[in-house]
């Protein structure tokens, strides 16, 4: 961890590598298994984000061990949170009588080239889209993770956006 | 789709850049404390009232609680320092007590003789109120200058250290009032003090829980 500090990148990949299990065993212990990999992804956002924090005269596990127990309660304490407010709509699979209404969200469904139109974008464009919408990371997290400042990843995903409605509806 | 942990791995590997590391806590809270020292030494002769106060340090009680509050002060930014750091115990938080239980006893048995000295007259409302002034006026400054050291650490649980923070906060605020607080302690003013010091604690932990994207 402090060659990761200062600047060792094939140091602090190994690292990140070799704590996994320990992260895995802490969010299991909290989360089911089809939600505690995004709990581990969490947790190394923290520790990527806190890693100025390390103090090699210390313990590493306890300081990772402390970030991840405390981000996988986070985390539980916030789907908590979501899960009070979300509301399960039966409805919402149902299509509505008229046709003409279902058009759009159609349109959506059976968007065959979207995955054709990602692919198509410039790499900054879909690195924006892809953190912020579909990784749905926060623009700080984004901007952790690419090393892009905000605004650009503003602009980026803006973009990216307008130009994949373009594509859409010519289709 | 979204990146696996690997892809998320290389990520970060890619994109991390150098980092400095954070100096021990302890230099950096008695940093901090000297530069609100520097500063607080060049604005407390602007308002200080030093006849007064050499007036009231011939009282053994309220040096008594001159100390505690400053010691409240000191510690309660040092554990702060401490508690934003991910591998220090909260057990931190415990630090500014022993001060704090001196302070309030002082100023306690204070307000007890002022009470048997001028009977009812002590809950009369009117200079405390400007005390409640002072210490928010001092708390507001002193708590910007906390926030904008303390934040370099990111702390995963912001709550309990900005609780603590504002503590420190407000007991330096309510020792830089001693220079000029005419009013000797009664129930009132300890209340007024009390609730301004709740006010910068509370105001500090709800401020820490705002939703925001990590700095």
């Amino acid at each position: 961890m402090a060659a990761a500090q200062d600047g060792d990148r094939a140091g602090y990949e190994r690292l990140l590598r070799e704590i996994l299990p320990l992260l895995r065993s802490i969010a299991g212990r909290w989360h089911r298994a089809d939600r505690a990999e995004d709990v581990v992804q969490d947790i190394l956002l923290t520790i990527h984000r806190v890693r100025h924090t390390y103090d090699p005269s210390r313990p590493l596990s306890h300081w990772l061990a402390t970030i991840a127990k405390r981000r996988a309660i986070d985390a539980l304490r916030s789907r908590g949170r979501t899960e009070k407010i979300e509301v399960f709509d039966e409805d919402s699979y149902v299509t509505f009588a008229d046709p003409a209404a279902n058009k759009e969200s159609s349109v959506r469904d059976q968007a065959p080239g979207l995955g054709a139109a990602i692919a198509a974008l410039p790499d900054s464009q879909r690195e924006a889209l892809e953190l912020l919408k579909l990784r749905e990371l926060s623009l700080a997290e984004a901007s952790t993770v690419s090393g892009k400042s905000i605004s650009a990843l503003k602009v980026n995903v803006h973009r990216a956006i307008k130009s994949l409605r373009a594509q859409i509806k010519k289709e | 789709m979204p990146p696996s942990t690997d892809q998320l791995i290389e990520l970060l590997a890619r994109g991390a850049a150098p980092v400095k590391r954070l100096r021990p806590p302890l230099v950096r809270a008695t940093l901090w404390l000297l530069a609100v020292a520097a500063v607080a030494a060049l604005v407390v002769p602007f308002f200080a009232n030093f006849a007064l106060f050499d007036e009231k340090l011939r009282d053994a009680k309220f040096i008594l609680e001159l100390i505690g509050t400053l010691l409240t002060g000191i510690a309660a930014v040092v554990a702060a320092f401490y508690m934003s750091l991910p591998d220090r115990s909260p057990a931190w938080a415990l630090l500014p007590l022993p001060p704090l239980v001196l302070w309030l006893a002082s100023s306690g048995y204070n307000c007890y003789r002022d009470w048997i000295v001028t009977g009812t007259n002590g809950w009369a409302l009117g200079e405390t109120t400007a005390c409640f002034g002072t210490i928010m006026g001092f708390s507001v400054p002193i708590g910007i200058a906390l926030v904008l050291v303390i934040r370099r650490a990111r702390p995963i649980a912001p709550v309990p250290v900005a609780a603590i923070g504002g503590l420190g906060v407000a007991a330096l605020s309510a020792f830089l009032l001693q220079f000029n607080h005419d009013v000797d302690a009664s129930f009132l003013d300890l209340g007024v003090h009390a609730a301004a010091i709740l006010l910068v604690i509370a105001v500090a932990a709800i401020v820490a829980r705002i939703p925001r994207a990590p700095i």
